[in-house]
């Protein structure tokens, strides 16, 4: 812990705070998502499989929220901020708001944001932050098999039937306005990246290689670079993410208080 | 759309060494997606450290008619049990 005392003193809490909020609630919000999958999947060993990932995120999420509602030091607890948040205050990525659609479109989501994840973590383990560099080493094992599943699927799929392949080239098409999210860095990351406690936007480079790579692989085409959706990382989402947390904080709401 | 896969005997090893177990089966298309759904559906509560998986279409297995005399024979041989020696202390436990 001693050299989080020397990152709460070199980085704005507020601004750590945020970037915490980022990571956990985009591991929130898709492991919900995920999580609607259970008992509805194609087959038996895949139905299994998403809830595991779905899982992993939710475990994930309480190692981030956890430690930013130690950062925040309001007496905001890690439940507390993923059920009693209201849409307007969640910084997680549209992409991982994006409804399921059918399974194929669920992966190429998956995949994606994996993509993303995986290098993210990657960088995080390097993190000044010895908080965050820890949570990033436990995380990023888990997310190493993920990356592994959904990219090994999307190029199943893509270079498989040609409905599979014309059902993953159009999830492709419809979700990829929805990374460029990923990479824009917003003023707080600026302070974040100084103090070595994010990673640089420089993923992008690494992303766009690994994308390109399983695409080609999976036969698929991708998108040209056009207009990309962003507004997630400052609270403004699209109208998907009320529906998922009217489900997700149900209880919470209804009967405040109420523990397991 | 599972019923189209093949059905694979999965095959796991334990936290503690020892030997590979049958833990059960799953359907796969291929073996490298069987080793994947095998991570997924049988080690979720920690329980192994090696994984095998083998189509079930090629396991060998023993007719349950020929039982009587592949099985019964051996019934009657209790000399084959290693109980009518004296085992010196000295050796110890075996």
């Amino acid at each position: 812990m001693g050299s989080a005392t020397v990152t709460d003193t070199t980085v704005d809490r507020a601004v750590l705070f945020e970037f915490l909020l980022r990571m956990g609630d985009s591991t929130l919000v898709l492991g919900h998502r995920l999580s609607e999958w259970c008992g509805h999947a194609p087959a038996l060993e895949e139905d299994i499989a998403l809830a595991n990932t779905a899982l992993d995120f939710i475990g994930q999420t309480q190692l981030w929220l956890s430690l930013a509602s130690e950062v925040e030091g309001k007496g905001r607890s890690a439940d507390d901020l993923a059920y009693l948040r209201d849409a307007r205050d969640f910084r997680n990525l549209l992409l991982t708001e994006r409804p399921n659609g059918d399974f194929g479109k669920t992966l190429m989501r998956q995949f994606l944001f994996d993509a993303w994840h995986h290098l993210c973590l990657g960088a995080l383990l390097g993190s000044s932050d010895a908080r965050v560099a820890a949570i990033a080493e436990k995380a990023s094992k888990e997310v190493a098999y993920h990356i592994e599943r959904s990219r090994d699927l999307v190029v199943r799929l893509g270079d498989g039937t040609a409905e599979s392949h014309a059902r993953m080239q159009e999830a492709l098409d419809d979700l990829w306005p929805y990374t460029g999210e990923m990479f824009v860095n917003e003023a707080s990351d600026v302070a974040l990246v100084a103090a070595g406690v994010a990673p640089p936007a420089s993923l992008k480079a690494e992303w766009d290689a690994l994308v390109a790579e399983t695409l080609s692989e999976a036969t698929l085409k991708k998108p040209a670079e056009g207009h990309m959706h962003k507004g997630g990382k400052r609270g403004i989402h699209t109208e998907h993410l009320g529906y998922v947390l009217a489900e997700l904080q149900f209880l919470q709401r209804a009967y405040p208080g109420a523990p397991w | 759309m599972s019923s189209e896969w093949p059905l694979w005997e999965v095959f796991i090893r334990g936290q503690h060494g020892l030997n590979h177990r049958h833990v059960g089966s799953l359907h796969a298309p291929d073996a490298e997606m069987a080793i994947n759904n095998a991570r997924d559906v049988y080690t979720r509560r920690n329980e192994g450290v090696s994984i095998w998986v083998v189509r079930s279409s090629d396991i060998v297995a023993s007719a349950p008619s020929e039982k009587g005399p592949l099985f019964e024979p051996s019934n009657s041989k209790v000399y084959r049990h290693p109980t009518f020696f004296d085992i010196p202390d000295e050796v110890g436990h075996m």
